[in-house]
């Protein structure tokens, strides 16, 4: 072994280049103030192998980004964990960058001959950003893709090279399969090749021009271990507050799981009004959103927000180790980053205050959470995720489309428990019935009862009020005796039961005799009068009563409300939502299958799922 | 190697009687190194503990498709297939060859070349199995032909059933490659 070693070391005097980096004598003792640096190339170090880890599992395509992502989340071990050192040293590594730079304008460690190591350091805080915001997308949740669009966007701001530079960092004309593979190029490639290379120019250029701030006066200690100790203590700490925030959602009372969130599947077709960068980036965000810039430059605002004004203050920074020379310059020096940092910190702070008090923006935020918990849960379910992606999950799915088409299409007259499906409030007037629930037991109670029926939750609002039912309703069912109200019961029991819906189903099986007398009830009780009911009656002048709430009853009267079997040429207002073209068929069967509770629920959520 | 023992090039260097230091940096240092790589193990070493669904009883075809002089007949094997964060129902998943013996008998073999793991031929002029690759010959029973053979071993047989009446159904299974005894893959 010590021949093998002595062998290598005479070939490459590998040993003593290690020594000397690890005894090389530190001017002026150990320092904290010397830790920062070693910090930095730690946070790159930690981005580097969880990284390349990650990439291990990742799969950059349109149907794979967020399907990758999730296996890793949430079916590897510590998956979690490895993502959410990702993100957090990510940030660190800006923040350290940002201290750096900081630190060497504060001790003046800038000045000659260290110009160039200073710009070295400068130059990769906008690589910082953008390996940053290149790997945001990576994920391809809706906050990563809604945060890129907006970025892509503001970079294709820049004149006459803009929509070209746009057009090649997407690979094509819209985010697709190639800005995945592009970004992970960048993401994964350009940059930490970059950030590698420029980081290993800076230490040897530091170890070259070491020119200690405090002079090269005192008694010079080797490297090993004093300073190492101390480095390594603030890497470590640095590792610790990583671990901290990992941990954080589960102590803050959110009762997210620990780790960072993913989203649900980007969709260019549902709104995310949740969309905001990066914490270090909120200060351009608000300085965008501000408006003085589009007063003053017109439609190149943002070109001027988001690259002249950064462009002209790295070139103050850029010229600041010569302005150091002159005199009082280094005051100016501080003085301006005084006023940046200041100014940066109420931008910041005025992005988060105006968030703060922003009901829509929590909204957003609630809903997008929603979506992410539920996507989560489709793909957990048996059928797991097709070949099609996880997108198709949740479009297909009838507890995250259902309320949504309510809103849009029925909320204008019916209520959903009083809202309008996603829990607004409309701002017309309730004008025709409650459909929460509708066709269950105590749904049909309250329609057949006197006092409820002519009430908004039924027939109130609509033309019907005076109509045939709501009298019958009124007038009959009030002066039932025993045996009838028996019946009533029975009846209400029966007709429920051709709707065959989920929540009901153990007590449909259970109430078989009360169903059984209930169908000859319903004809006893003279519904069939009026209605259609199992092929009694032919006249059928009110909606046919076979299969009532059933699937295809349901889909039929949302289709053509005003097909005999329904509403016919009595029909109020309600639009054929089908034959008119209004919504599709699938749709129709997303509506349905939410009004009826059919969705796809956990195995232990089942019976919490109908209150 | 060089952290642990520094060689004295320096005979002043204080570090060798301050142990305590040597240690505490030590320990720091193989911490920093080591925290990344362990976050990471659970997702590099998450393959070992994913399951296949192979060894399950899969329909493959019908027996009226095996000629009765009994040539070997290919069939792919379709079932539903977990691939990481995807469910396929129907994805091919291999294939076998299925031949007719006497009695209405079946015998199955997997295609797969039990030496480096190559799809092999069935030649039906000589009645033999002959794995394009390295070569190997099997007999029609599936044993090795020719002794030159580089397989260690016969072509994989597979259970194999006929169920009402008609149905082929076989017990799908892949075996590790390059050895004489049978491992099951998964």
């Amino acid at each position: 072994m010590k021949h093998l070693w002595q062998w290598v070391e005479e070939r490459t005097s590998l040993g003593a280049g290690i020594r000397r980096l690890l005894f090389e004598s530190i001017p002026g003792g150990p320092k904290w103030r010397h830790c920062w640096g070693k910090a930095l190339l730690y946070t790159f170090f930690l981005q580097v192998v969880t990284g390349i880890i990650l990439w291990s599992g990742y799969s950059p395509s349109s149907q794979t980004a967020w399907e990758s992502v999730y296996f890793i989340q949430t079916q590897m071990p510590l998956g979690w964990f490895l993502r959410g050192m990702h993100h957090y040293v990510a940030q660190a590594f800006v923040v350290m960058l940002v201290l750096h730079l900081g630190q060497m304008i504060l001790f003046k460690a800038y000045r000659s001959p260290r110009e160039i190591n200073f710009w070295i350091l400068l130059a990769l805080v906008p690589i910082g950003i953008a390996i940053s915001a290149t790997g945001w997308l990576l994920p391809f949740d809706q906050k990563g893709y809604w945060a890129s669009r907006v970025s892509l966007n503001i970079a294709s701001s820049a004149p006459i090279i803009g929509s070209v530079l746009k057009r090649l960092a997407l690979g094509g004309p819209d985010i697709g399969h190639h800005t995945l593979t592009r970004f992970f190029a960048l993401h994964a490639g350009v940059f930490p090749l970059i950030i590698g290379t420029m980081l290993l120019l800076h230490f040897t250029l530091q170890r070259r021009n070491k020119l200690p701030p405090g002079g090269p006066s005192k008694s010079a200690i080797p490297y090993w271990p004093r300073q190492f100790i101390r480095d390594a203590s603030i890497c470590l700490g640095l590792l610790g507050v990583v671990v901290f925030l990992i941990f954080l959602p589960a102590f803050d009372g959110s009762h997210s799981p620990p780790g960072i969130g993913l989203g649900s599947p980007a969709d260019p077709s549902d709104q995310y009004s949740a969309a905001r960068p990066e914490w270090f980036m909120l200060f351009l965000f608000q300085f965008l959103k501000l408006g003085i810039l589009k007063q003053t430059f017109g439609s190149h605002g943002e070109f001027v927000g988001a690259f002249v004004i950064p462009g002209i203050l790295m070139a103050l920074f850029f010229v600041m180790p010569f302005i150091a020379r002159r005199k009082n310059g280094q005051v100016f020096n501080l003085t301006m980053v005084g006023l940046l940092a200041s100014a940066m910190v109420t931008l910041i702070a005025l992005a988060l205050h105006d968030d703060a008090n922003n009901a829509a923006y929590h909204e957003a935020v609630a809903d997008a959470r929603q979506k992410a918990d539920r996507i989560r849960v489709l793909a957990e379910s048996p059928s797991g995720i097709p070949a099609t992606g996880a997108l198709t999950l949740l479009r297909n799915d009838p507890l995250t489309q259902g309320p949504a088409l309510f809103a849009q299409h029925c909320a204008g007259c019916h209520r959903y428990n009083g809202h309008d499906g996603t829990g607004h409030q409309p701002d017309n007037q309730q004008s025709a019935s409650d459909l929460a629930g509708f066709a269950s037991r105590r749904w049909l109670a309250g329609l057949l009862n006197p006092d409820t029926v002519a009430s908004t939750n039924y027939f109130g609002g609509t033309a019907h009020a005076d109509g045939k039912m709501v009298k019958t309703v009124k007038r009959d069912i009030a002066d039932y005796d025993a045996t009838e109200k028996q019946q009533l019961q029975n009846a209400i029991i029966a007709l429920s039961a051709e709707a065959q819906l989920k929540s009901q189903s153990a007590l449909d099986a259970h109430d078989q005799d009360a169903i059984k007398a209930g169908q000859t009830a319903i004809a006893d009780l003279s519904c069939i009068d009026c209605h259609q009911y199992r092929g009694m009656n032919s006249d059928s002048s009110a909606p046919d009563l076979t299969g009532y709430g059933s699937s295809d009853w349901l889909a039929g009267i949302i289709r053509d409300v005003t097909h005999a079997r329904y509403y016919g040429k009595k029909n109020d207002r309600m639009p054929a939502f089908g034959t008119k073209g209004i919504l599709t068929d699938h749709e129709i069967d997303l509506l349905t299958s939410w009004l009826r509770g059919e969705w796809y629920e956990p195995r232990e959520n089942l019976a919490a799922a109908h209150p | 190697m060089a952290v642990s023992q520094p060689e004295s090039s320096n005979p002043k260097s204080p570090e060798r009687r301050n142990f305590f230091f040597q240690a505490l940096a030590g320990m720091f240092g193989s911490l920093l190194v080591a925290f990344p790589f362990l976050s990471g193990l659970g997702v590099l070493l998450d393959p070992l503990w994913r399951k296949s669904n192979e060894g399950e009883m899969i329909r493959v075809g019908s027996l009226d498709a095996l000629p009765p002089d009994g040539t070997p007949v290919k069939f792919p094997v379709l079932s539903d297939k977990r691939d990481a964060w995807n469910k396929f129902s129907k994805a091919p998943i291999g294939a076998v060859y299925i031949r007719l013996l006497p009695d209405k008998v079946c015998e199955a073999f997997n295609v797969i070349c039990p030496h480096a793991g190559c799809y092999v031929d069935f030649l039906p002029e000589r009645r033999s199995y002959l794995c394009p690759c390295h070569r190997s010959t099997f007999s029609i029973d599936g044993k090795i032909n020719d002794p030159k053979s580089p397989s260690p071993r016969g072509l994989d047989p597979l259970l194999v059933e006929v169920r009402n009446k008609k149905e082929l159904w076989v017990k799908f299974q892949n075996f590790q490659t390059g050895r004489s005894d049978r491992v099951p893959m998964a």
